[in-house]
């Protein structure tokens, strides 16, 4: 194996409290030397050295909230094509979510999802089990049999558990064998028949709406249940301000309670739907501008611990049909990072705490190898142009299906390379 | 002045002068409807197709008389049960339609926002017949068409809007036309039945017929869905016609000229006691009058302002 030396690089580590200006010596896919000290250990012989000046490295980035099509609708997503607009994002490692059809709920399905990814893409992937069989939510899937297979998570994906006594069993059961559970939370019934976050903005559309109690009192129930098991849980996108509340309590129960959130609810807000544009017709609805605020605040304080995607890939026959009728969801591997960045430059966040939300702690809740560059850790990086500008085309983006909820979006700050185990897999020429 | 708009998708966007435009056009109409001879050349040519993905009978039949007494050829059409059961998608029955060359489309839908997204596929004009519980425009400019000819004006009238308001594109229709216009708008219904945010839609609200009815100048009432009245939003009609039906005594509240309206068709007994809708008060008939009318002006300024006349 070769040896590269990427220097003349800022690099940014929350899981090292690192952000200094030095070198990253890559051996055998793992980072042998990093920071000033790789800098002044001087170059190894036969190294291959690549001047990165202006350049930010940080740990490849993981998002843990990954919708793909495959198995079942390849036309909108495969893994394959997934990674390759993760890798384009700078996300080395994803967890994808078991919604597909067939629903990942046996081993012999998680295998398919990390075989298929094996010999399709460079990425890690990471497929999360179904907690229940068939997202039924009744009867538990194999917990034991999933975690040992390698399943990063047990979760039920878009669905949320209704029957109280099955996620408590779930929940009890999960925490022998180490299992996080996640989930999401909307109450069906609450949320019946609404298209958006419950509002003027939707009453003048004529929509009935989601209100934000239909997100906090399925989350009560589980940070109760929670409590009850000693569970690892995981409320994976919460969207209003009462929501973190409930997380951050607790925490400051010390729980084992974490949450995530997607990214386009820390960037978009309702208004964004105009005239009835599908694209950001989004599971938790976009909420106010003020919510939006407050979720940041949220995120930058410690309360939100992850964020996510949410990448839904969605084709026309599922998003350009009147507003109702169409699916929800929305694209994100592509442009989670760069819209993220937006909080940075609007002073709500800083670099080393949205690495942290973006890599570092979604890996170590996750129980990923990955989140790190401290030396001895696979070679995983994303390399970025903190202040380049650009515009996200349409017809520049990789997935498969074009439901971005960031068409023609101007960003600051771009990726510039993703590497993984030492391997550059994108480089934006 | 001309008419800056493109198509009728809603009230909102439309101007006071807009507005005027359209009610002083609809008047002429109205003077054309009473003749013997009521046909005209203006629209001869051109095409017109009313595309119905709910049914309805009355708005239907008041388009294609417009289309016919101004020489348009009109076709109907009620897709609601055969491609789209097909699978086809709303924009594909569009481009088809498109393909046909129509000047004109006439939709309903049963969902807010449909017609928007057709009117962005075809090149013709197109009119909202009607989209979900987001706006009936032309159920509107009749109504203050309506109003206009029998108080002489609009602004400065006190209209109350009774009933379900929540899913009636007929009410927020309304409430931007009469706002627009200067008048004072209040609605009178269950909480159930409203809304979220209705107090800052431009109405006053009223949970009680007696306070909300109190000097009104106009009673606008909305029809109640029978699958909406058994449990779901009120417990039963009765008690909902003894709350929030129209009657002698509630009526009484009102302004002893105050006009009696409702867009049809009427629940006699739900909403509104049977001898109100007949009553002197009652404006229904002139309403369904004024509808032909206003199609007229709406779909001859269209037509007008894409240059097709």
């Amino acid at each position: 194996m070769t040896t590269r030396v990427l220097e003349n690089l800022r690099i940014v580590d929350p899981s090292q409290q690192m952000d200094e200006t030095g070198s990253i010596i890559i051996e055998n896919g793992k980072i042998a030397a990093i920071g000033q000290n790789a800098a002044n250990q001087g170059t190894p012989e036969g190294a291959k050295v690549i001047n990165c000046k202006g350049q930010i490295a940080v740990p490849g980035l993981v998002d843990t909230r990954v919708f793909i099509g495959e198995p079942g609708s390849e036309y909108r997503e495969t893994i394959a094509s997934a990674g390759k607009a993760a890798a384009k994002g700078g996300i080395t490692s994803i967890v994808t979510m078991p919604d597909t059809n067939p629903v990942i709920d046996d081993v012999a399905l998680l295998q398919f999802i990390q075989r298929t990814a094996r010999d399709t893409t460079d990425i890690h992937v990471h497929p999360a089990s179904a907690m229940t069989k068939g997202l039924n939510g009744n009867e538990m899937t194999e917990f034991g049999l999933m975690m040992e297979a390698g399943a990063a998570c047990v979760t039920d994906g878009r669905k949320t558990l209704r029957n109280a006594a099955v996620i408590r069993r779930a929940m009890t059961y999960a925490r022998d064998f180490g299992a996080l559970v996640a989930c999401e939370t909307q109450d069906e019934d609450l949320a019946a028949g609404g298209m958006m976050n419950e509002g003027l903005l939707a009453s003048w559309l004529g929509f009935s709406g989601i209100p934000k109690e239909a997100e906090i009192i399925p989350l009560e129930r589980d940070v109760r249940l929670a409590e009850l098991t000693g569970a690892n849980y995981h409320a994976a996108k919460i969207s209003v301000p009462q929501s973190s509340k409930v997380i951050r309590r607790a925490k400051d129960k010390n729980l084992n309670v974490s949450a995530g959130i997607s990214i386009n609810n820390l960037t978009l807000n309702e208004v964004d739907i105009g005239e009835y544009r599908t694209f950001f017709k989004l599971s938790p609805p976009l909420r106010s501008e003020e919510e939006r605020l407050a979720m940041v605040e949220a995120l930058a304080d410690g309360t939100i611990d992850v964020i996510c995607s949410s990448h839904d890939p969605q084709d026309v026959d599922t998003k350009r049909l009147p507003f109702p009728h169409a699916a929800e969801g929305a694209i994100g591997l592509e442009t989670m990072f760069s819209a993220a960045l937006r909080l940075y430059h609007a002073d709500q966040i800083s670099l080393m705490r949205l690495i942290e939300v973006l890599s570092t702690k979604p890996a170590e809740l996750y129980g990923l190898n990955a989140g790190s560059l401290r030396v001895g850790a696979s070679a995983d990086i994303t390399l970025f142009d903190l202040e380049m500008p650009w515009v996200h085309y349409k017809d520049e983006i990789v997935s498969k299906s074009k439901n971005s909820a960031f068409e023609d979006a101007r960003f600051t700050g771009k990726v510039l390379a993703t590497i993984v185990s030492g391997q550059t897999i994108y480089s934006d020429e | 002045m001309s008419f800056p708009h493109r198509h009728l998708l809603g009230i909102k966007g439309l101007s006071e002068p807009d507005i005027f435009y359209l009610l002083d056009k609809a008047e002429e109409a109205v003077k054309l409807s009473l003749q013997r001879e009521k046909k005209t050349s203006t629209l001869r040519g051109l095409t017109q197709i009313n595309l119905f993905f709910e049914a309805s009978t009355r708005t239907q039949a008041s388009f294609e008389l417009a289309g016919k007494r101004l020489g348009a050829d009109v076709m109907n059409m009620s897709v609601g049960n055969s491609s789209v059961k097909k699978g086809e998608t709303l924009v594909d029955t569009a481009m088809t339609l498109n393909a046909m060359h129509p000047d004109m489309l006439v939709v309903r839908h049963s969902s807010a926002g449909a017609v928007a997204l057709l009117a962005q596929k075809v090149g013709c004009a197109v009119i909202n017949a009607g989209d979900g519980a987001h706006e009936h425009p032309t159920q509107a400019l009749l109504d203050a068409l309506t109003i206009r000819r029998m108080k002489g004006k609009v602004g400065r009238l006190t209209v109350a809007i009774c009933g379900d308001v929540l899913h009636s594109r007929v009410a927020r229709s309304n409430i931007l036309l009469l706002n627009a216009l200067g008048a004072r708008v209040r609605v009178i219904a269950p909480r159930t039945l409203l809304p979220t945010g209705i107090e800052h839609m431009g109405a006053e609200v009223y949970s009680s017929m007696k306070e909300g009815l109190k000097d009104a100048d106009v009673v606008m009432m909305l029809r109640l869905q029978r699958e909406r009245m058994e449990g779901a939003f009120v417990p039963s009609v009765r008690e909902y016609f003894r709350f929030f039906g129209l009657d002698a005594e509630k009526l009484s509240y009102a302004k002893d000229d105050a006009l009696v309206m409702h867009p049809g068709p009427m629940n006699r007994g739900v909403e509104i006691a049977s001898e109100i809708a007949d009553g002197p008060q009652s404006v229904i008939e002139q309403q369904v009058e004024m509808g032909v009318a206003v199609r007229m002006a709406v779909m001859e300024t269209l037509m007008l302002a894409s240059g097709r006349n």
